[in-house]
């Protein structure tokens, strides 16, 4: 019961506080904990600074084989929107948008009824998200293939919403139930008694109150569908309509690849990315795990 | 107030309600009531459900189909083939070599990850100046596409100009840019090297921040009382840390092997599974099939789902133990 009672708790972004803080002046220990670490952290962002420096890179120095070019230009940032890629990133933004909203219109109500009431099939109903998330798209990627281009006509942009939002579903449950579990049932039950409806009751005091919940669940869909790449190579099929992922894959194994402007792209689509994420850093993991790491 | 909240994790015991069921069986409600009770869920859960079904179960369904299906490479299909895809499947030459390396990649990776992430998080539980900073720049793989990691990682070990061969000229590992050596994608065995160290790049982030949430949870008193004992630094963590860790060692590990199992965008980006299927996973390899043999890559997919539901199981197994351990 003491993991319900620990789980039941919002995952918060408390700043977890280090259980041996050392109040003596720096220690040799002390230094050698930091350089370690500092270098950990520079070996996990060294890739995305190769990928910022190479899309600062002139034409002329692009195979140079040094570390630094020469002189820097913003070019291959501007120039790229006559590459065609602006279409990509749009649909990228598409996808990323529609499966967003996609997930939270269905995710809200169903973790909001999932957190309030007992009722037959609960448990069942939250396995089966559960697994959903377990599957990811790439072990079924031969049956959406088939049921998308034989059963289901749909444009591939909508389809690519459904599935991403199909997929990431589960996320969204699993961290708004503990949201709206942990909101005591006395505060919408007194705005039910001052007449609100269940619906209205939902939005003026459950969904103000879990918002940190919804933003997380907001930005993980959006990170997500955004990175997607199986599914988008596998159903999309012209330049137009693919996202930048695959459109950037295309790019790669041509006879001139044009090196500068996929990682002036990859920085567009990156960077936002990883700071979005250091927002909801802290929640992810309750999330993923479904509660049973805290 | 608080015991009622319910969680998650209390799902999936039948939550009892003596009261209220031994009150329904008083009152004897009308049928109409008791089916009314039972649809009440329906219009919350609905959507949902038909969310899960279209882009879920709908696959699953369409997947065993097309593994009993013969379709012919232009995509007609001839009808039913009963269980030839799956004999094709068998005699495949390059079946057996991919599933011995899809073994080694996901062990590999597995473990690798794991190592590093039990020191790693270790390390970030400690307090130091600029740990917020550490704890960010941990982040990235994580956030970015891993598609695009990959494509990176590309770039860096390219033979002409690649900053790894680079920095293993300068060293004099390297002797000759564009030789044998510097092509390190080109050679089999050192792509499946480099390409498990991309993964394990790109996995660490997750398992250390799960771990790091299992290290927080242990209270500080625990230690405490060790200490008292006399218990010295290692005797700690064999003794506490690492068996208080397990709840979240086992999750940890269990995500790790279905997303790694899984594992696609960094194989078909950096070497496309081959030359000849050389680097190919057995998802790799249902992707490459999936181009002219539908059939058979149906069949190679229920296989794979098959591994994928094992580790579901324990995962569901894990997940209700984890919740009694702690």
């Amino acid at each position: 019961m003491a993991a319900v009672t620990v789980a039941a708790t919002p995952p918060q972004d408390q700043d977890r506080v280090a259980r041996t803080r050392q109040k003596k002046p720096p220690t040799l220990r002390t230094v050698l904990v930091c350089a370690v670490a500092y270098l950990v952290a520079l070996i996990f962002v060294l890739p995305y600074l190769e990928m910022i420096v190479t899309a600062l890179r002139p034409q002329a120095e692009l195979r140079d084989r040094d570390y630094f070019p020469h002189h820097l230009t913003f070019a291959n940032f501007t120039n790229i929107w006559s590459t065609g890629l602006g279409t990509n990133l749009a649909v990228s933004l598409e996808v990323a948008v529609g499966s967003t909203v996609l997930v939270l219109l269905v995710a809200i109500p169903a973790a909001y009824y999932t957190s309030r009431r007992k009722f037959r099939g609960r448990g069942v109903f939250l396995i089966l998200v559960l697994v959903t998330q377990m599957f990811q798209p790439t072990s079924l990627i031969v049956g959406i293939y088939q049921e998308f281009t034989n059963t289901v006509h749909v444009n591939s942009t909508l389809a690519l919403i459904l599935v991403n939002a199909g997929f990431n579903l589960a996320f969204a449950i699993w961290i708004l139930n503990a949201y709206f579990g942990a909101i005591p049932k006395e505060l919408e039950e007194a705005a039910m008694v001052d007449g609100t409806s269940r619906v209205g009751a939902m939005f003026r005091v459950i969904i103000p109150l879990a918002l940190p919940g919804i933003v997380t669940a907001l930005i993980f869909t959006f990170i997500a569908a955004w990175n997607e790449f199986i599914t988008a190579l596998t159903l999309t099929n012209t330049d137009s309509s693919e996202p930048l992922t695959v459109k950037m894959n295309s790019f790669i194994g041509q006879y001139s690849t044009d090196w500068q402007h996929l990682f002036a792209a990859s920085v567009i689509a990156t960077i936002p990315v990883i700071i979005l994420f250091a927002f909801i850093e802290g929640k992810v993991v309750s999330g993923l795990t479904a509660g049973s790491v805290k | 107030m608080q015991e009622t909240v319910d969680t998650p994790q209390a799902a999936p015991a039948p939550a009892a309600e003596p009261n209220r069921r031994a009150g329904a069986a008083a009152f004897r409600p009308s049928l109409a009531r008791r089916a009314r009770r039972a649809l009440a869920p329906l219009p919350w859960l609905a959507p949902a459900l038909a969310l899960i079904a279209f882009v879920v179960l709908w696959p699953v369904w369409e997947m065993f189909q097309t593994s009993r299906q013969h379709i012919n490479s232009y995509g007609f299909n001839l009808g039913d083939y009963g269980w030839k895809n799956y004999s094709t499947l068998f005699a495949d030459p390059n079946l057996g070599s991919v599933m011995v390396r899809t073994v080694l990649w996901v062990f590999a990776i597995v473990a690798i990850t794991v190592l590093i992430s039990l020191g790693l998080a270790q390390l970030l539980n400690r307090g130091f100046p600029g740990r917020k900073l550490v704890r960010w720049a941990l982040i990235a793989p994580w956030a970015a596409s891993v598609m695009m990691t990959a494509i990176v990682f590309r770039w860096m070990l390219d033979p002409n100009n690649g900053v790894v061969n680079v920095f293993l000229h300068q060293i004099g590992v390297v002797h000759d840019y564009n030789g044998s050596q510097a092509s390190w994608l080109g050679d089999p065995t050192a792509a499946l090297w480099w390409m498990i160290a991309v993964a394990v790049f790109v996995s660490v982030p997750f398992t250390t921040y799960a771990l790091l949430a299992g290290l927080t949870s242990i209270p500080a008193d625990v230690y405490e009382a060790a200490r008292m004992d006399g218990a010295g630094k290692w005797r700690t963590y064999r003794a506490i840390t690492f068996p208080l860790l397990r709840p979240a060692l086992l999750v940890a590990v269990l995500i790790n092997l279905m997303n790694v199992f899984n594992s696609f965008p960094i194989i078909w980006t950096m070497t496309g599974g081959g030359p000849d299927y050389q680097t190919s996973t057995s998802t790799v390899y249902m992707y490459a099939l999936k181009q002219f043999n539908i059939g058979e890559s149906g069949a190679l997919s229920v296989v794979n789902f098959g591994v994928v539901i094992l580790i579901v199981l324990v995962f569901l197994r894990a997940n209700r133990s984890a919740l009694k351990e702690g």
